[in-house]
This record gives structure tokens, sequence and C-alpha cells, in this order.
């Protein structure tokens, strides 16, 4: 889920180039003053103008989720709003789909809102006149497309979000989550391939927020949108985001993986930042697990007790040759067999605790804890990955900086490769 | 007295003079549409008998706010019948009508054009300041000398006098849809005219029926300041009796005036109600 997989081709779908947007009478005598190296504040106190976003760079991949994080103030509003030219840029491009709509007129414009991107508000900017269906349909009536033909998309998108038998009733009606769901769906009406997310989750209380991060998350694996999401909230930049970010004074001063953001922060900026980060709700399995010790189903019990002595561990993986686990042995039923003479495949334990790469590290306390065996990483195919180590989960929560450089960033991609 | 005072008044007595010929021709036009549409409504008030009128009144409001108006409307529509006020009531209530309708197609335009262009707003405000403040016996004068004596003068000043609340309040209403709204429309690529009329109107009405109630109740009040240039109606009645300093039938035909405009007031509110519940 994070991070991109290899082999799969990179297009890049949203590509913003120095793009700048300053507030005030006669923006252009700020821009020389930016290229001269002044800040917004010293710009702001010669000229009174505003400088909300200052030359950004970044390029979106088709079917990421990337989040686009900062305080209040730091022009994350205004970028998402230039994406789609709610907010017209005083310099720079924005190509989508290799068109640059900042050049494109009203109608083009209208077309590209209408069929390629969608946007989700804050405070949900549902019409309140109009009941949910009709909310939902509203971009398909712009388009006139035909009022049967509209309600069944908008149904579709409505089920989508599971608010099937609530078509009727009017916004108000609905809570805040609901509320949400039902931008969401407008938003999904029509089928857009870019999602704008300005601040989706913010109006919503924590529990019901994290609800909607999850279904965000179960509805990106269905429908592979790129989506542009805004938040303050790093908690949910890393929760949800493959790639963020992180804006400051109007520039994006680091861009990249949670991981990335999290392990090799950019400046003391991004440092502080993610200091009182939840490091159990940011890391994974593949971030603490270690290299497992392995052997092949077809090898006697001696080798396994040799292998296990020369290791100085108590008990192995039994793996096939395209590494799918099939169990695990102790040192005891090795030895064991070695007397009565068994083979490997009598003694195996088949009932292995299995967790899955992208595990965060809180939920694996429980498994860590309970476990009378070692507990393997696999993925969805069985295939092993790694193996648990109670002490080095414990101390990635301690901020043991050694853990990631062994299961870290760079192993993730390995791992995930699948 | 200054040495030199501008003439002021001569100048707008030259331009009244300068339209008179030279636009003569687009007055009458004028003219007659107003006094066709007066005619029209007054002869559809007039066309039921008075009882089956008041039945239909009284229907009407049941419809729109319940019992508390409908009695209100059978009582008073049937005092006003009693004390011989019927026709004068119905011909009120087509210049009223005629003034309300003319006002409500131009504010309505007016007010959209103002909410979304600040230069129109800036420039107009003034001029609606001036329409409301200046007095209005006033446009009676060149009311008359364009359209002549009559009932077209009349509606002419009560427009003048009352569309200023329905301008005003449709350019704040519509200002006053929250911005988000109008970037959601936006943002899934609405013209302006979708944008308009499927967001921003709609939610905007209320605010706007505020202003045509305002705008109704300001014509009615222009009623006895209109028949001073023979506009017919109750306000020639009540004219006639202060003229005549009879005070009964002065207050016999206020009377008349005020259960009329307690009744289109309570009406044009009860729309407003029920507009808000959207259901």
């Amino acid at each position: 889920m994070n991070g991109m997989k290899w082999g799969e081709t990179i297009l890049s779908i949203v590509e913003v180039k120095n793009l700048t947007k300053i507030f005030g009478n006669d923006p252009l005598r700020a821009l020389t003053m930016l290229e001269n190296g002044k800040s917004k504040e010293q710009i702001y106190n010669e000229t009174k103008l505003t400088v909300a976003v200052n030359r950004v760079h970044f390029s979106i991949r088709q079917g990421e989720i990337f989040v686009i994080m900062g305080l209040s103030g730091s022009g994350k509003s205004t970028l998402v709003r230039m994406l789609n030219r709610l907010i017209e840029p005083t310099q720079g491009e924005v190509w989508i789909n290799g068109r640059d709509i900042v050049k494109m007129n009203q109608e083009q414009l209208r077309q590209i809102r209408r069929k390629t991107i969608g946007m989700v508000f804050q405070k949900f900017a549902l019409f309140p006149h109009r009941t949910v269906i009709e909310n939902v349909e509203f971009g398909l009536e712009i388009q006139n497309v035909e009022k049967r033909t509209r309600r069944i998309q908008a149904m579709q998108a409505l089920e989508l979000v599971g608010l099937k038998g609530w078509e009727d009733r009017y916004p108000d009606e609905l809570s805040g989550g609901m509320q949400q769901r039902v931008g969401l769906a407008r938003a999904l009406a029509n089928d857009p391939e870019i999602l704008l997310m300005d601040e989706a989750f913010s109006a919503l209380d924590p529990l019901i927020r994290k609800d909607m991060q999850d279904e965000l998350l179960d509805l990106q694996q269905k429908m592979k949108k790129t989506i542009v999401f805004i938040t303050h909230d790093l908690n949910e930049a890393l929760r949800i985001g493959d790639r963020i970010a992180l804006m400051k004074d109007g520039s994006v001063v680091q861009i990249g993986t949670p991981e990335q953001i999290m392990m090799n922060p950019a400046n003391e900026y991004v440092e502080r930042f993610v200091e009182d980060v939840d490091l159990a709700k940011v890391l994974t399995a593949a971030h603490v697990m270690r290299r497992p010790e392995t052997i092949g189903p077809d090898r006697g019990p001696r080798v396994a007790l040799q292998l296990m002595r020369d290791n100085g561990i108590s008990n192995l993986f039994v793996v096939d040759k395209s590494k799918t686990l099939i169990g695990v042995v102790t040192a005891e039923d090795a030895s064991a067999a070695v007397r009565d003479g068994k083979t490997l495949e009598d003694i195996v334990i088949t009932d292995v605790p299995v967790v899955t790469p992208d595990k965060r590290l809180y939920e694996l306390f429980d498994i860590c804890g309970t476990a009378k065996l070692p507990v393997a990483v696999a993925d969805e195919n069985m295939r092993l990955q790694g193996v648990l180590v109670r002490g080095a989960v414990l101390g990635a929560l301690a901020g043991d900086t050694n853990i990631p450089e062994r299961g870290g960033a760079d192993a993730v991609a390995e791992n995930t490769t699948g | 007295m200054p040495l030199l005072k501008i003439p002021l008044a001569e100048w707008v007595e030259s331009a009244v003079d300068w339209l008179e010929t030279h636009l003569k021709f687009g007055f009458d036009l004028f003219s007659s549409a107003i006094s066709g549409t007066v005619d029209l409504f007054s002869y559809l008030f007039h066309l039921p008998p008075p009882f089956l009128m008041i039945l239909l009144i009284t229907a009407l409001c049941y419809w729109i706010a319940r019992w508390g108006l409908a009695l209100f409307a059978a009582a008073g529509l049937l005092l006003v019948t009693n004390l011989g006020f019927w026709d004068h009531t119905m011909d009120t209530m087509a210049l009223v009508t005629t003034s309300a309708l003319i006002s409500i197609v131009l504010g309505v335009p007016l007010g959209i054009w103002c909410a979304g262009n600040r230069t129109v707003r800036n420039g107009l405000t003034p001029v609606l300041d001036f329409m409301q403040t200046m007095p209005a016996f006033v446009y009676l004068i060149p009311a008359v000398t364009f359209f002549g004596l009559g009932v077209v003068p009349g509606v002419i000043a009560s427009v003048i006098f009352s569309v200023p609340p329905t301008i005003r309040l449709t350019s704040l209403g519509i200002r006053q849809v929250p911005a988000d709204l109008a970037e959601a429309a936006d943002s899934f690529g609405s013209t302006p005219g979708q944008k308009l009329l499927k967001v921003q109107l709609p939610l905007a009405v209320p605010t706007i029926m505020a202003g045509i109630n305002q705008t109704i109740m300001l014509s009615l009040s222009m009623v006895v300041i209109a028949s001073m240039i023979g506009a017919q109606g109750l306000g020639a009645d009540v004219y006639r009796a202060v003229t005549q300093i009879k005070t009964g039938e002065g207050f016999e035909a206020g009377l008349a005036v005020v259960i009329l405009a307690i009744l289109l007031d309570r009406l044009t509110q009860n729309i407003i109600k029920k507009n808000e519940k959207r259901r």
C-alpha cells in the first residue's frame, strides 16, 4: 500500500511548476522580490502583499494519495485551489494529464473540472436546499446528463460510501460524518481521475475521523484514484499518505514517503513537527522485523539443529523454494526428532502467528506479547518477509534509531516487492 | 441669497422638457403597457362577485397560513364590503399588484447584477438612497408631465419609491450564500448561470422574499399619494375625506387600507416561512 511497486510504470498525472500565489494589489511587484531572495515577511512589510504560495514544484503520480501538510496559514488550501483554478495562480504552471490548465480558457477549464477533478470540502459545502441524492447528482446535472442516467450513477456513488437509503434526506438531517460521505459521493459521482480533498476530515471528531480515513483507504483500494489530500494533522498525513509534501510559509519544505519524513527530516522545522508523532501509529511490522533464519522442508532435523546452534536461536522457519511459509520448528522438537529418527515434516508446527508487513506497531503489541512462537511477517501470499523480535518492537518505540536502519525505508520497498 | 444660485431647478426642467419632446413615443408606449396591466388586474379582481372573491382569498390564506389568517381575511374583507369599499379595494389591489410586479421584474435582475459586480453596486447604492428618501410627491410632478393624470404616474411613482428593497435584498441574499457553496458549484464546473440558478438564487429566496414583502408594503403606502394625481382606489377615498375634513369617512377608508396591508403582509411573510421549511 505504501510506496510504489516496482515494475509499475510511474506516471505523473499532476505536474506543478514554479507555482506562486500572491494576494494583494499589483502582485507582480513581489515576484521579483521573491527572485531576489526576500522572505515572505520582508515582502509583507515592504509592500503589504501576502505571499501565500511560494514557487512550488512537485509531481503527483497516478493512483497515489499525495498529502499536502502544513499548519494554518502555510498556504496549503491556496495551493490545492490552484490545482483546479478556484484561485488563479500569480505565476507558474499546473499540468494535468499533459495540459497546462493555467493557460486554458473558461470553457476548457470547466470541462476539466467536470470530468477530471472532483473536490471535497472541509465544511462539506453540501447544498442545504437539495436532498442527499440531488447533492450527489449535482456534478452530472450541470453536464446535462439525462435524469435517469445521473440518478443511477449517483446511487452507485452513494452506495460506495455506504449511504444507501438516505438519498431523500436533507443534509441537515445527517451527522457530520455522514455529511462528508455525501460530499465524497458527490465528488465521486462523475468518476474523476483526481480527487482534491481540502481538510476533508478536519471538521469531524477524532473517532469518526479515523473511520473515514480507513474508509478512504478502503475505497482507494477499489478505485485507484489520484488523491490530493490537504491536512494540518501529521498523524493523518502519515496514516493515509503515500507521499507527503510538508509546507511552511507557502513553500514546500520536504516531499517524501511518511517513512522518509519521519526518519530523515529535511530540516529543523520538519524535525520539530515529527517529534511528537506517535511512532506506534507510523511504524509498521516491515520497519521492525528482522531477517528470518529459514530451512527447506526436505532437510533433516540435524541440519536444523546445527543452523540454530550457529545463529544462537531456538527456532527456525520452514519455507519452500518460493519462500512460502510452511511453519516453524523448535530446537526441542528437532533434538527429539534426531533421537526418534523423525523427519522435519513430522515436527513442523504450522500454526504460526503471522502478520502482514503493513501492520502498524500498535496492532502488534498483543500478538508479540502473547505468542509463544516467533511471529512471522508474511505477505498476502504467505511468502515470508521477516520475523518480529519482541525487543526490537519495543526498541523502535523508544526511538531506537538502529532499528529503522535495518528494517527501514529502503527495506520496505524490497520487502513489499512481492 | 448668494450672488449666483446654481440653476438646478432650471436644468432639471429643461431636461424634462427635452425628454418630453424627444421620447414622447416611448412614454406613450410605456404608458399604455402599464395602464393595460392595471386594467387587466382590475378586470380580473372584479370578475368574480365579492362573496366568491372573499371565499377564494380566504381559501388562499388557509392554504398558505392556516386558520388565523383565513379568519382575519374573511372578517376583514366582509367588513370592507359592508362599508362599501369593495370596488375601490380591488382597484387598489390592481395598482399594488402591478407596481409590485414591475418592481420584481426590474428589481431582482438588478439585484443579481449588483451582487456580482462591485462597481455596479457602488454606483447604484446612492441612487437607491435617493429614490427612497426623496419625498415621494416630487416624483409625481415629472410623472404627470410624461404620463398625464391617472393611474399610470401613480404606478411609476410607486415603483420608484418601492423597488429599492427588492434590489438591495436580492443583492444581499446572493452575497450571503456561503462562499464554500459557491466554490463547490464552481469546482464541479458550473457556468455562472448554473451557479446562479441552481445554488445562489434558491438559497437567496427567503431574503429576496423579505425584499418583495417590503416592496409591496411600500407601494401600498404610496396609494394615498398616488390618488392625488387621479389614481382610483382607496387612496382617493382617503384623500377626499381629508380635503373635506370628514373624520369618520377618512377612518373607514383608512381602515380598509390597513386591512389590505395586513393581509398582503401576512400572506407574503407566510410564503417566506413556507419556503424556509423547504418541504
